[in-house]
């Protein structure tokens, strides 16, 4: 994956997880147009667009859209499972995840993208792990400084 | 300073704003606080101030200053602000600033840090921005961690490593030892990023791909488990166990598989078992086997598998999911070249996708359909194609009809439904028409002599009804220029023939020229058509008026045309039947093999291939040949060759040449050079079988009393012209005018230009070498005259 884009039905942006060493200008133009491009879609139209030399894999959850940028050889519909096992993730999070949970908790929607997705691959398939990981690394209370974190340490 | 207010209130309270100017003016308030909080190297609030900043930069706000801040975070002991301080480095930090290399070392410690979460936020970060400076930094410590025991984070270090080795290649070697026993891992997360990283490794290297290949049966093993052991509801998703890496391994498969008969040969069968057992009512399988026909596809299965392996995409065909029947479409494309014979069983699906609503899946389709298209199914395909061609979008309209015509011209199953399918698609799209295909229609036209009537027929009536469409008017003037006689003369036997006389095509023609719908090089032909139609009618008179008309016209080009047109009718009335007359027979150049589609990735159009004439034989001397080269240059003399092209780069170029009919021997000889004795006289022909070439010989004469020994003759033209020098008779000159030394100059002259020559003599005379350069520029201009006004081709 190149990069993962979530947006409004308005064209807001909700997360933009880059995988690509790009300009700030070069990532706002690209998800300018990539915007434009799939809010034109119609709803009949197949999740899959070409776009430059890219495929683009996008699905509309409720009212926001995940739209991800995979490269020639990457398989499309595999991708549009990644969405959704993300999306799967946010909910069991969130509970019932809405767009507003997002929005007010981005900070926490890359935390756990980040433990789904690395370098633009998956790295854990398992639902189970990644909420897991998650949530104890959420424990980790803000005045607890690492040092007495010794009980995290980890064993297989 | 009272604190500074938290995210979610921040947010809250942005979102309050109602217009952008209300926004933008709540930004900035907050960014001043939040720089001033910045300066106080206030501790405590900077992770909910950079996370604040990070909000802000998310709705398209500047945020550079708090750049620094992330790093101060990121070395911070808390976890929350490492966090924080990590994501804004993969927000706000690139690889471009150099401040980024700063974070170096914290991720240095951070990835030996006790605990395992700041390690995985470590190894996160890196593998997503880490720069070639970072990544050779710390490789060490990637393939440190790659190898240890603890899963959580030796499968991050797999996929930072395939980042490092993304940006720093030499290093992949690096990575080799720590691979050994990763497919022995029980882990599935460890599994699928050391797929990825295998992939990755075996992507980049032929070596490592050899190296890996006897990994083949642990693979194969491993995804036979997958399939067969029974519901594991950790990675079950709709029946299936863990499909992201199913996937992987179907995909590592093929590359170690591609090319090699034996790995090919070992996953022949589970590829079969994926291939039939897999369930498919969901998205989920599909995806798996759609991994799995890419596979097979790619490598060197048995032909069986192969089959097996299409039908599953045409089954795809029918799936009522669009993105199914998208990705089957785009494999087909893939496969239609080698497989043929395999895809043509699912032609009539494909067809039946030309219908479809999504545009995607429309292009793929025809694309396709063209691939398809061979001597047996031509009739059916090109109905359906045609009925495309009348309702698609525009964006599609020239790629069709080009890829008609390519097509129509292949496998035409007679004459006349050649000349009916051009003239549907040319009354249908005929302004998407490429330019091109005019002149290649007309050639067509031309060699189909006996349709010649019928052509001529459809075109007029179409013409009756139509006139906006340049292309289908160009070629119907041309047309009916050539064969008018044969329109009013009712001579149709495809059809009823239609009554028109002489006056009513004249005046068709004539509202062409006035029409505001027609282009300028739309009035081009009609005034040439007008001007043939004088030897094919009896209305001479008629025409001679238009042709006057014209003769002031404010169109630089058509008064050109109408000037010599005139001075045909006045001057050179006795050569106008010749010029004028019925154009022979082309010779048809070579077209490209079958129909190459190229697999787009963008949503441009494909690029069918047309039919090219070959590109003129350039030789190499002709870069000598450049006027201004000569004096630099000794061996001017273009080499020698045997079989001159037969026929110039376009066809405009052949048909431009009229004159090449006539016998230019009628043209008298002229003396190109006389100096010190030297006289050098030129004679002209035409060459046969190519008219365009011109032949001249040249008659080297030496009137003074010494011999000229070692006389070279050597010539250059301008870069439009091509010249070819043959051996001359002899390089002694003798005296006295006892003889000559001829030598035969062919040149070539595509663009009808004047001729203009360069010549250097180089000879001993008398003992002592002579050398001269001179030019040329008396050629007469019967010879070469620019003559665009014959052109009947644009």
């Amino acid at each position: 994956m190149q990069f993962m884009l979530l947006f409004s039905r308005q064209g807001k942006l909700r997360l933009q997880k880059w995988y690509v060493p790009l300009s700030d200008k070069e990532k706002k133009k690209i998800t300018r147009e990539l915007v434009q491009t799939v809010l034109a879609r119609k709803p009949k139209m197949c999740s899959f667009l070409e776009w430059r030399d890219l495929k683009i894999v996008y699905k509309r959850y409720a009212s926001l859209y995940f739209c991800c940028a995979i490269e020639d050889q990457d398989n499309e519909l595999i991708t549009l499972e990644i969405i959704h096992r993300y999306v799967e993730l946010l909910d069991k999070y969130f509970g019932s995840v809405c767009e507003l949970d997002i929005i007010f908790n981005f900070e926490k929607a890359y935390f756990i993208l980040d433990e789904f997705v690395l370098g633009g691959e998956a790295q854990e398939t398992s639902k189970k792990n990644v909420l897991k990981a998650i949530e104890q690394a959420d424990l980790l209370f803000e005045t607890t400084t690492l040092h007495y974190c010794t009980k995290f340490k980890s064993n297989k | 300073m009272p604190a500074p207010i938290r995210l979610r209130e921040l947010i809250r309270t942005i979102r309050t704003a109602r217009t952008q100017a209300e926004e933008r003016e709540m930004i900035q308030k907050e960014c001043a606080a939040i720089r001033s909080s910045f300066r106080e190297e206030d501790n405590t609030y900077r992770c909910r101030n950079v996370a604040k900043l990070l909000y802000m930069h998310m709705l398209g706000y500047p945020a550079h200053f708090g750049q620094l801040e992330c790093l101060k975070l990121i070395a911070s002991q808390k976890f929350t602000d490492k966090r924080i301080g990590y994501l804004g480095a993969m927000l706000l930090l690139d690889e471009r600033q150099d401040v980024h290399l700063l974070m170096t070392n914290c991720i240095k410690n951070d990835l030996n840090h006790s605990t395992q979460y700041v390690q995985g936020l470590a190894l996160c970060t890196l593998g997503c921005m880490g720069s070639s400076e970072m990544c050779r930094d710390l490789a060490g410590e990637v393939e440190k961690l790659l190898k240890t025991s603890n899963s959580y984070l030796r499968k991050k270090a797999a996929l930072c490593a395939v980042h490092v080795i993304r940006k720093v290649p030499e290093l992949m070697e690096m990575f080799l030892p720590a691979t050994k026993n990763l497919l022995s891992e029980k882990n599935h997360g460890v599994l699928h990023t050391s797929v990825v990283l295998l992939t990755e490794m075996c992507e980049r290297s032929p070596d490592m791909l050899a190296h890996f290949r006897k990994l083949v049966p642990q693979l194969v093993r491993i995804l036979k488990n997958l399939i067969m052991s029974g519901y594991s509801p950790e990675h079950d998703v709709s029946g299936i166990s863990d499909p992201f890496l199913q996937v992987r391994i179907l995909r590592l498969l093929r590359i170690l598989g591609k090319s090699d008969d034996d790995s090919s040969e070992a996953m022949n069968d589970i590829l079969a078992q994926v291939a039939t057992n897999t369930e498919t009512s969901k998205n989920v399988g599909n995806a798996i086997l759609y991994e799995t026909v890419l596979t097979i596809m790619d490598i060197k299965s048995e032909s069986g598998l192969r089959v097996l392996a299409i039908n599953i995409l045409g089954r795809f065909l029918l799936n009522n999911d669009k993105n199914i029947r998208y990705v089957a479409l785009t494999s087909l494309l893939k496969t239609v070249q080698t497989d043929h014979n395999a895809v043509q069983r699912h032609r009539s699906t494909i067809v039946d996708c030309l219908k479809d609503l999504d545009v995607s899946i429309k292009r793929r389709a025809m694309e396709l359909s063209f691939a398809l298209v061979n001597g047996n199914n031509i009739r059916g395909m090109m109905k359906e194609l045609l009925y495309f061609l009348d309702s698609c979008d525009p964006e599609f309209k020239a790629d069709c009809a080009s890829g008609v015509f390519l097509a129509a011209e292949k496998y035409a199953p007679s004459k006349r439904w050649h000349i009916d399918t051009i003239m549907r698609v040319l009354t249908t799209a005929g302004s998407y028409v490429r330019d091109d295909s005019v002149p290649n229609l007309i050639q067509l036209i031309t060699n189909s002599v006996e349709m010649h009537a019928y052509t001529v027929q459809r075109l007029y009536k179409a013409l009756l009804d139509d006139i906006s469409q340049q292309p289908l008017v160009q070629v119907a003037s041309w047309c009916i220029g050539e064969y008018g006689d044969l329109l009013v003369s009712g001579q149709c036997e495809e059809e009823e023939p239609i009554q028109v006389t002489e006056d009513e095509v004249l005046d068709v023609l004539e509202g062409l020229l006035v029409s505001n719908l027609s282009t300028p090089v739309t009035r081009g032909y009609a005034l040439t058509a007008i001007m043939k139609l004088s030897t094919r009618f009896s209305s001479v008179n008629r025409i001679k008026k238009v042709v006057s008309i014209y003769g002031s016209s404010i169109d630089v080009e058509l008064q050109q045309r109408a000037v010599e047109y005139n001075a045909l009718f006045k001057k050179y009335d006795h050569m106008r039947p010749a010029l004028l007359e019925r154009m022979p027979i082309m010779e048809k150049t070579a077209t490209n093999g079958p129909t190459e589609i190229v697999q787009t990735n963008g949503e441009t159009e494909p690029s069918v291939v047309e039919a090219k004439h070959p590109p003129p034989v350039t030789q190499p001397a002709n870069q000598a040949n450049d006027l201004l080269d000569l004096l630099g240059g000794n061996d001017v003399v273009p080499v020698i060759q045997t079989t001159m092209p037969t026929k110039p780069a376009s066809a405009g170029g052949e048909l431009l040449d009229l004159l090449g009919d006539l016998s230019l021997s009628g043209i008298p000889p002229m003396t190109a050079y006389s100096k010190n004795g030297l006289k050098i006289d030129f004679t002209f022909e035409r060459a046969n079988p190519n008219p365009n070439i011109a032949v001249i010989t040249i008659h080297a004469s030496n009137s003074t009393e010494a011999d000229m020994t070692d006389f070279v003759f050597q010539a250059a033209v301008p870069k439009t012209f091509q010249l070819q020098l043959l051996s001359p008779s002899s390089n002694v000159v003798p005296a006295l005018n006892q003889g000559t030394v001829t030598q035969v100059i062919r040149v070539l002259n595509l663009q009808k230009q004047q001729l203009r020559m360069r010549i250097k003599l180089t000879y001993t005379h008398k003992g002592s070498p002579v050398q001269d350069l001179a030019e040329v520029n008396n050629f007469p201009p019967q010879s070469w005259h620019a003559h665009p006004s014959l052109g009947l081709i644009g």
